[in-house]
């Protein structure tokens, strides 16, 4: 009754299927033991079919490293199905990489069940003031001078590739045409709005060249800005002609 | 125990990390043999004790006995490591083998993208960049740390087992009995 119930709580057969096996190797070795036949006389075909069901039942036809292998296991069944003639010295058994590489992995999976073994024996030993290992080792604490930290600026500085420095993105901003345009209202008037400046349906563009214009003409004195409220609108004004002390 | 071995019998309290014979041996050049030293606190350790001298990633470090590791740590006093997934085991298993050695041939023998994995392992700092390899593009070549070897308890690399004594040959079952 609960089991179907807890299947769907697991989520997608994908994640957790793919925890059993460590790779296509694995579960190519898994299937191996499960039919307990002999590896180094592999029945390809039989184990290719296996393969290719078992990936699909796990939905693991979806990832590289096992289709990748289910692709070597159908090419290796087709090379078996050609016709050799007797006594062809020339021939050579397809399977032998594959058996070599399950044979490494075999072996490599011996290793890793010793070691976790080992693992787990050290496990039951504490050491002095022991602490598992944090989850991420945080950095160790920068001791540098300040001399080291500028040649170390200077030294990243000049590895800077020149041509980078290059690399402008054009604007189209046209911060002369809002200068001519504030220049025009100042003529007009001696104080005007944020809005007026930037006048009707500005874009982003605009407003942009309107602002760099305001800021620039401030700057030579030609107008002030002024806020006389905070998040008000801005106001400009002209600039009394004498010099402001 | 001599003067020596109190020495050390110190200093191997006060230190979190297993020390080496160089290091036991800087702390008193001309105080006679360490190795001696040692031995003479270990057998003091034998019995009688809740901790033992343990020699362990190419040092020594007093560690506490075995029994008593489930007492402790529902006490919370001390926190097991975290357990190493198989795929970490593996590459690890293929490291200590093989080192120094590429990424490519870690993937080359597990059959699947190892990279990840060996991230987290430099991180955890069980394996390092030892040398670069000669081949294209100089790639970037791992071996095991000291601290591989002691999470292992191992002594030394010579600790792991001989790929000789693995029952490497998959075939089909039949049973077996190994002599002890």
């Amino acid at each position: 009754m609960t089991s179907p119930s807890m299947r769907e709580q697991a989520g997608p057969g994908f994640v957790v299927e793919l925890e059993k096996f460590s790779g296509p190797l694995d579960l190519l070795l898994h299937l191996i033991h499960e039919d307990e036949v002999d590896i180094t006389d592999l029945p390809i075909a039989k184990i290719a079919d296996q393969f290719l069901s078992v990936i699909a039942d796990l939905g693991l036809n979806q990832a590289a490293d096992y289709l990748e292998m289910a692709a070597r296991l159908l090419r290796i069944k087709a090379q078996m199905l050609l016709p050799r003639r007797l006594g062809d010295d020339e021939w050579e058994d397809p399977r032998a990489e594959l058996v070599r590489r399950l044979l490494e992995y075999q072996q490599i999976r011996e290793l890793v069940d010793w070691l976790g073994h080992a693992a787990d024996v050290r496990a039951e030993r504490f050491g002095r003031g022991y602490e598992a290992p944090p989850p991420d080792a945080p950095p160790a604490p920068l001791q540098i001078d300040l001399n080291d930290l500028l040649a170390a600026a200077e030294r990243v500085i000049t590895l800077i590739p020149q041509p980078m420095l290059h690399r402008v993105v054009p604007r189209p901003l046209d911060v002369e045409g809002a200068t001519a345009r504030i220049h025009a209202l100042l003529a007009e008037r001696e104080t005007f709005g944020w809005s007026e400046a930037i006048g009707p349906q500005a874009t982003l563009v605009d407003v942009l060249s309107t602002f760099i214009a305001l800021l620039e003409l401030a700057k030579r004195s030609a107008l002030t800005l002024s806020q006389p409220e905070p998040f008000g609108p801005m106001v400009i004004t002209r600039a009394i002609p004498r010099e402001a002390a | 125990m001599q003067s020596l071995a109190k020495l050390l019998e110190a200093a191997l309290f006060a230190a979190s990390r297993p020390l080496t014979l160089e290091e036991l041996e800087s702390l008193a050049p001309s105080e006679g043999d360490v190795s001696t030293a040692l031995d003479e606190i270990r057998q003091n350790y034998q019995e009688d004790h809740g901790v033992e001298l343990v020699e362990i990633a190419e040092g020594w470090q007093f560690l506490t006995r075995r029994e008593y590791a489930e007492t402790i740590e529902r006490a919370q006093f001390a926190l097991r490591p975290r357990r190493l997934s198989p795929a970490a085991l593996e590459t690890l298993a293929i490291i200590a083998y093989r080192q120094p050695v590429g990424r490519l041939e870690v993937d080359e023998i597990r059959g699947v993208d190892s990279g990840a994995v060996m991230d987290k392992l430099v991180e955890r700092g069980l394996i390092e960049v030892v040398t670069r390899g000669e081949g294209l593009g100089r790639p970037l070549l791992y071996g095991t740390t000291p601290p591989f070897l002691e999470i292992l308890g191992l002594k030394d690399l010579e600790d792991l087992p001989r790929l000789e004594e693995l029952s490497v040959a998959l075939r089909r079952p039949t049973p077996v009995d190994e002599p002890e």
